[in-house]
Order: structure tokens, then C-alpha cells, then sequence
């Protein structure tokens, strides 16, 4: 038994497998059967953009077209979403938010529905960004809780809205009077969005 | 027993072993272990609000904080454990590695994966999986690259690992395998497995919710079945060695590594409870869990029990003090695990410090404890001089492990203190405000690791200048003069 060929094939490959595929299969398989989840791909979540991607246009008219010529368009939009998703992975913010909302400590109060599964069948959640620490607040039903300004003046110095607030500046992301880059863009587009999928009738 | 447990040497002539390579491992093991400890500290001075530099986009505290896990699991211990093998892999099969042009190459390009690593999180490019945010290189959904592919090259450095490795592993299959080598066969694999699965299936084929129960088995599995294996492989190779006495029970042996290699991956799950996938995947993750913890202090029990009669070795060894003091934060957390899987804890404490204590005392308290301790038995031999210092060693040691006693509780207060706020509505100013002082002596413990491993660096660099050659003999007669 404690050979070379049982430690090679019974622990690691077949220990290794069997716990993969019951971490695999079973939560797939509910979960196509349960929420009968249809992918939606990142064209489709951009098919309309958001009355805040509209005012971001309307606010910064200039910047907003040398960034996204053409305006406010579904492809434009893909693109903010992309980016912005890009660079919440890239600077960390899911270290220091989570993205979804239990049922347990009174978390419906403070942030609204508790996530289900479905809300995370498409591209922006591939892979998920649900998050392990929390040291900021929830971001999974942030869509219109805070306005473009108000991400404009807490990016550009968390403190200045926020005072006690330990989350880093990204005052780099915008020119000294608030007008944003395309990462600024990017990021208000995609914090606008989060929430999108969730849907009061499913 | 330091020469009964090797098999007779090829008769070549040739070394079994070169010190060479397991120099440079160690040496890059040290140096990543500086720069993840320093990241980590940088981190925490955001949350007192002195961070360095807050208008940096390269050196952003996000990115830091990258730095810290990625260069601590890919940068400290996948270079420390690679060392151990280096040494021990030969020496229990009796066969040399393939080959020592590849061990330069597998070397090289593990420094290489970390540089390009680094560079790559500080241009933004870091992959979606906590543990495994080494960049994918390509744009998200698409073939287009990037970036340089960093997953599939780790794979690739991974797969390197396994030829150099497995040629002794298999040359000796008909060998009855002693169970460090039990251990070093299955992590192995494992760490190629994982680290496909982990960075592949949520990225490319299972989207959301179906895909977190896959990250979350793959931070799992590269603690327990990769880290956890490579340190319970070098205690029982170095705990009898440094005692000469063999381990107390081998059918705890088996037990517990069986127990270990069936059990821990189906707890996966675990790192996500509460979450949108399914509650009977979550309750079964959560049972093995606390099987599994059972069998931990099986483990433990015969380590203590090996330990019996030679007490005195805590005093007169250093390995024998790290391995030991590793031992004993091993059982606190795995301790700690069987209750906070549960829901109960978990509507508390998750998402709070309290699981930061926890994974500092882990990987800090217990794998970075075993890989020093074989530091200490390691690197006079490969060097060929005496420490230097046995102050300094001293000084390591305890830094080390008041710094971690500090951290741990200090963190697990503020996380329950957070936890309750949370559950009670208070104010998310109310939060950060009271974890403030925590976060003060978090920084300090956190301090008082970096002095230690400076002072373990120290006297590394000044035992390899040293004139004072090592005297193997010596060394034993005064372990068992004592
Ligand atoms: C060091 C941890 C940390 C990082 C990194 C971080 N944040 Fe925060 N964030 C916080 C804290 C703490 C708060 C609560 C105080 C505040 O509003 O500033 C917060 C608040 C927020 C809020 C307001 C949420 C609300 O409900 O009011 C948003 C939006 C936000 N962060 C977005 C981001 C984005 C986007 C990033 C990445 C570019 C990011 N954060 C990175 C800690 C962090």
C-alpha cells in the first residue's frame, strides 16, 4: 500500500477528483436546474445603458466623447463595463468589498435583497467577484444609492465625503476638477451598474 | 537514524544532492518572504491612514495588498518547500532529482513567474480569484492577449516540479515510501490540479455562482492540499531526525494522512457560506470540515507524543521550537475551524478581521514556523558553517511568535466586535472607528515579524560568511549529550 503508484493515483488523483466533482457538478447542476439560469453575455447586460452613463455624458460632454466617440452607445457601454469590471479586479476592491448580501445579520436591512443565483449568470460575474473581507460596505445593490458626483468627490478623496472612511484615493483617475478619465468613467459605469440583474418578480 | 533512513548512495561518485539549487531556493524564499511581509505592513498603514504613497497608481494599496498574499503562497513557500524536496526527496528514495540543468531552469522561471507577477498587478492586470490573482494574460472571455499568461506558465513551472521530482519518486516505486514522501507525492500533483482547475474552470467555463463554489475549493485546496502536505512532509522528516527517535505511531501516520487527503478538499465550499449556492453543497463542506478536525488532532497527538521524553529538545534545538511552536498554532486554528464553519459563527465573523487572524495564523504561525525551523536545520549544512548567532536565532523566534500571538488576538477581537456591529446596525463609521486600535497593534505585531526575519536574514548572511566550518559529528554529540 504505500507505494509510489497509490500515493500518485488513489491520493492525488483520485482524492483530488472526487472532491472536484462534488464541488463541480452538484452546485452546477442545481443551479441550472433550480433557477433555470440563462447566461447573459456582457452585449446583452450593455444593450441599454444607464440614465447615470447618460449623465455622465451629459455632465462631461467634451471628455465623454474623445473617450467614447459615438456617445452613449450600447457598444461604448460594453466597454465601460469591461473596463471598470477590469479595474475593481486590478486595484483590489474585492479585497475590501464583498458583492453579495446574506440572509443572516440583518443585511436586508442595510443593503437591500439578499443575492440569489441568478443574479450572477453572466459575463461581469465571471469569474464572481463576491469577496472574502469587508471593509467597506456591500457593493452588490449599489446601483443609485450614491450619485456620479458623489463617487466623483469620494474617488478623488474618500475623506472629503466620508471622513472616517480608510479607503484609499484614485484621484488619479480624474483631473484636478473632477472631470473623469476613462478609468473614472469606467469605474462610476460599472458601480451604477451593480444590481442591474436583480429582478423583485423572479 | 539521520543515516539509517537513506538508501544506499548511487555509487557514482557524483552527489546525491546539490546544495547549489537549495541555496538559491532559500535564498529567494527569505527575500520574497521580505517583500510579502513588507507589502503586508504597507497595507495596514493605509488603515491608519500613513500609507506611503496615496497618489502612486503602480504602488496603489490594493496592489500591495496583491503583493502580500501572492508573494508570501508563489514567492516564500513554494521556494522554501522546493528546497526541502531539493534535500529530502534524494535522500528518502536513495535517487537523484532528473536533472540539475532543470533544477536551474525551474528555479529561473519560478523567479520569473513572481517578477511578472508583480509587474502585472501593479498595471491592473490581476485575475478575479482570491489566492490566484497571478494575471490570466488574456482579455476576460476572449484569446486576445494582454499580458504575459501567468497562469498557464505556473502550470507550465508546476509541471517542471513534478519530472524533477517524480523521476526519484518513481524510481523507487517499489520501495515501501516513508510518509514524508506520502506527503510530497500527492502535493505535488495536487498543486498542478488545483492551480488548473482554480484559474481555469471559474474564468473560462462556470460563471458565477457555480464558479465561486470552485474558487472556493481551489483557496482551499492550495492550503491543504499543497501547503498543508509540504508541511506535514518536512515535520516528519525533520521531527525524528533532530529527536532520533522514530515518529510515535505509524498507524496515526496513516490516519491521518488519509484523513486529510479524502476529507479536506470536499470542504471547499466552506469559504463562501451563507452564499447563493446551494445550502446542501454548503452543509456538506461544512460536516467534512469538522470531520476533518479530528483527525488534525490525530496528527497532533502523535507529534506531541514523539515529542515525549525529549521535552528538553524544545530548549536545545531551534528547529525543534519552530516545529513544535508551529505545531501548536496548527492545532489552534484547525481548532478554530470546527467552529467557525458553522453557521452560527459565520453570520458573525465572516467578512470581518476575525478570518484574517485566522489565515495569518495559519500560514504565518504554522507554515512559515516549519519552513524556518528547516532554515535552521538547513542551512548551516548548505553552507557548510555553524550559525552564527544563536541570539539572533532567539530574537527570530520570539518576535515571530509573540508578533503572531498579538496579531491573532487582536484581529479576532476587532472581528468579533465588527461582527456584532454588523448584526446590530450600527454605522458603518462605527466599524471602521472601533477596529481602529486593533488595527494600531495589528501594525505593531505585524512590525515585529519583519524585525524577526531580519534578524533570521542576518544571521543567515553572516553564518554563509562565517569562517567557522560546520562539524556534523559535533552537532550530534551534543544533541545527545543533552
Ligand atoms: C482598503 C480597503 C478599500 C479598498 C481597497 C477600496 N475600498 Fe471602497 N470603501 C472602503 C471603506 C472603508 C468604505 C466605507 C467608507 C467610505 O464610504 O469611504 C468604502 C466605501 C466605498 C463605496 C461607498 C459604498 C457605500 O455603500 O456607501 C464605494 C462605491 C466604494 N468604496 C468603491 C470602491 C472601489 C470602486 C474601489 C476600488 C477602485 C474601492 N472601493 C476600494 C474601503 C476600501
Amino acid at each position: 500500500m504505500e507505494r509510489f503508484y497509490t500515493f500518485f493515483f488513489v491520493a492525488g488523483l483520485g482524492c483530488f477528483g472526487i472532491a472536484f466533482l462534488l464541488s463541480m457538478v452538484f452546485p452546477w447542476m442545481s443551479l441550472n436546474e433550480y433557477h433555470g439560469m440563462d447566461y447573459q453575455t456582457l452585449e446583452q447586460l450593455a444593450a441599454t445603458p444607464s440614465a447615470e452613463f447618460v449623465e455622465l455624458q451629459q455632465s462631461y460632454p467634451v471628455r465623454f466623447e474623445e473617450v467614447y466617440p459615438g456617445g452613449v452607445t450600447s457598444e461604448n457601454y460594453a466597454k465601460a463595463l469591461q473596463l471598470g469590471r477590469d479595474l475593481y479586479i486590478g486595484q483590489a476592491c474585492f479585497h475590501c468589498h464583498s458583492q453579495f448580501v446574506r440572509v443572516v445579520s440583518n443585511e436586508q436591512q442595510r443593503w437591500g435583497p439578499p443575492s440569489e443565483a441568478y443574479e450572477y449568470m453572466n459575463a461581469l460575474n465571471q469569474p464572481h467577484l463576491w469577496g472574502t473581507r469587508r471593509v467597506g460596505p456591500d457593493v452588490a445593490r449599489l446601483k443609485g444609492r450614491h450619485t456620479n458626483d458623489w463617487h466623483i468627490a469620494h474617488f478623488i478623496n474618500p475623506k472629503n465625503v466620508v471622513p472616517y472612511s480608510v479607503m484609499p484615493a484614485y484621484a488619479y483617475y480624474f483631473d484636478a476638477d473632477g472631470t473623469p478619465h476613462e478609468e473614472g468613467f469606467a469605474l462610476i459605469a460599472y458601480l451604477q451598474w451593480l444590481g442591474t440583474t436583480y429582478n423583485p418578480t423572479h | 537514524m539521520a543515516h539509517a533512513v537513506a538508501p544506499p548512495l548511487p555509487s557514482d561518485g557524483k552527489p546525491l544532492v546539490s546544495y547549489t539549487i537549495i541555496r538559491m531556493h532559500l535564498i529567494a524564499a527569505v527575500v520574497c518572504m521580505l517583500i510579502s511581509m513588507t507589502a503586508g505592513f504597507l497595507y495596514s498603514l493605509q488603515f491608519l491612514g500613513y500609507y506611503p504613497f496615496p497618489d502612486s497608481e503602480l504602488f496603489s494599496p490594493g496592489h500591495i495588498r496583491l503583493f502580500h498574499t501572492n508573494m508570501a503562497a508563489y514567492g516564500w513557500l513554494v521556494n522554501g518547500f522546493t528546497a526541502v524536496a531539493y534535500y529530502v526527496i534524494p535522500r528518502l528514495t536513495g535517487y537523484r532529482v532528473l536533472g540539475e540543468k532543470l533544477a536551474h531552469l525551474i528555479f529561473w522561471v519560478w523567479q520569473l513567474i513572481l517578477v511578472l507577477t508583480l509587474v502585472g498587478f501593479c498595471l491592473n492586470k490581476a485575475q478575479a480569484i482570491e489566492w490566484g490573482e497571478t494575471p490570466t494574460g488574456f482579455r476576460p472571455g476572449t484569446f486576445e492577449m494582454n499580458y504575459v499568461p501567468i497562469d498557464l506558465l505556473i502550470v507550465v513551472g508546476a509541471v517542471l516540479l513534478i519530472f524533477q521530482f517524480f523521476t526519484p519518486l518513481f524510481k523507487a516505486r517499489d520501495q515501501k515510501f516513508y510518509v514524508t514522501l506520502w506527503y510530497f507525492t500527492s502535493g505535488f500533483i495536487w498543486l498542478a490540479l488545483t492551480y488548473l482547475m482554480g484559474n481555469i474552470i471559474p474564468e473560462w467555463v462556470l460563471p458565477g455562482a457555480a464558479g465561486a463554489a470552485v474558487t472556493g475549493l481551489f483557496i482551499h485546496d492550495l492550503v491543504g492540499l499543497y501547503v498543508t502536505p509540504m508541511g506535514w512532509g518536512l515535520m516528519y522528516f525533520f521531527v525524528p531526525m533532530i529527536l532520533r527517535k522514530p515518529i510515535w505511531s505509524h498507524s496515526l501516520s496513516v490516519i491521518g494522512f488519509w484523513a486529510l487527503a479524502f476529507f479536506y478538499p470536499l470542504g471547499g465550499v466552506h469559504h463562501f457560506l451563507i452564499s447563493p449556492i446551494p445550502d446542501y453543497v454548503e452543509f456538506g463542506a461544512i460536516s467534512t470540515t469538522i470531520a476533518i478536525e479530528v483527525v488534525v488532532t490525530t496528527v497532533v497527538v502523535n507529534f506531541f507524543m514523539t515529542l515525549r521524553g525529549k521535552w528538553s529538545a524544545l530548549y536545545t534545538n531551534m528547529g525543534i521550537r519552530w516545529f513544535y511552536a508551529g505545531a501548536v498554532f496548527y492545532f489552534l486554528t484547525c481548532f478554530q475551524c470546527a467552529f467557525q464553519v458553522t453557521w452560527t459563527f459565520q453570520k458573525v465573523i465572516h467578512f470581518t478581521d476575525w478570518v484574517v487572524g485566522h489565515a495569518h495564523m495559519i500560514m504565518f504561525g504554522t507554515f512559515s514556523f516549519w519552513l524556518y525551523g528547516s532554515i535552521d536545520w538547513l542551512w548551516p549544512r548548505i553552507v557548510k558553517r555553524e550559525w552564527y548567532s544563536t541570539a539572533l536565532k532567539s530574537w527570530h523566534f520570539w518576535l515571530s511568535t509573540i508578533g503572531i500571538t498579538v496579531m491573532f488576538l487582536t484581529l479576532t477581537m476587532s472581528g468579533l466586535i465588527v461582527g456584532f456591529m454588523q448584526k446590530g446596525l450600527n454605522p458603518w463609521s462605527d466599524m471602521i472607528t472601533s477596529s481602529y486600535p486593533f488595527w494600531i497593534v495589528r501594525t505593531f505585531s505585524g512590525g515585529m515579524f519583519i524585525v524577526g526575519l531580519m534578524c533570521g536574514m542576518y544571521n543567515m548572511w553572516m553564518t554563509a560568511r562565517s569562517t567557522k566550518e560546520y562539524d556534523e559529528e559535533a552537532h550530534y554529540i551534543a544533541l545527545d549529550a543533552k
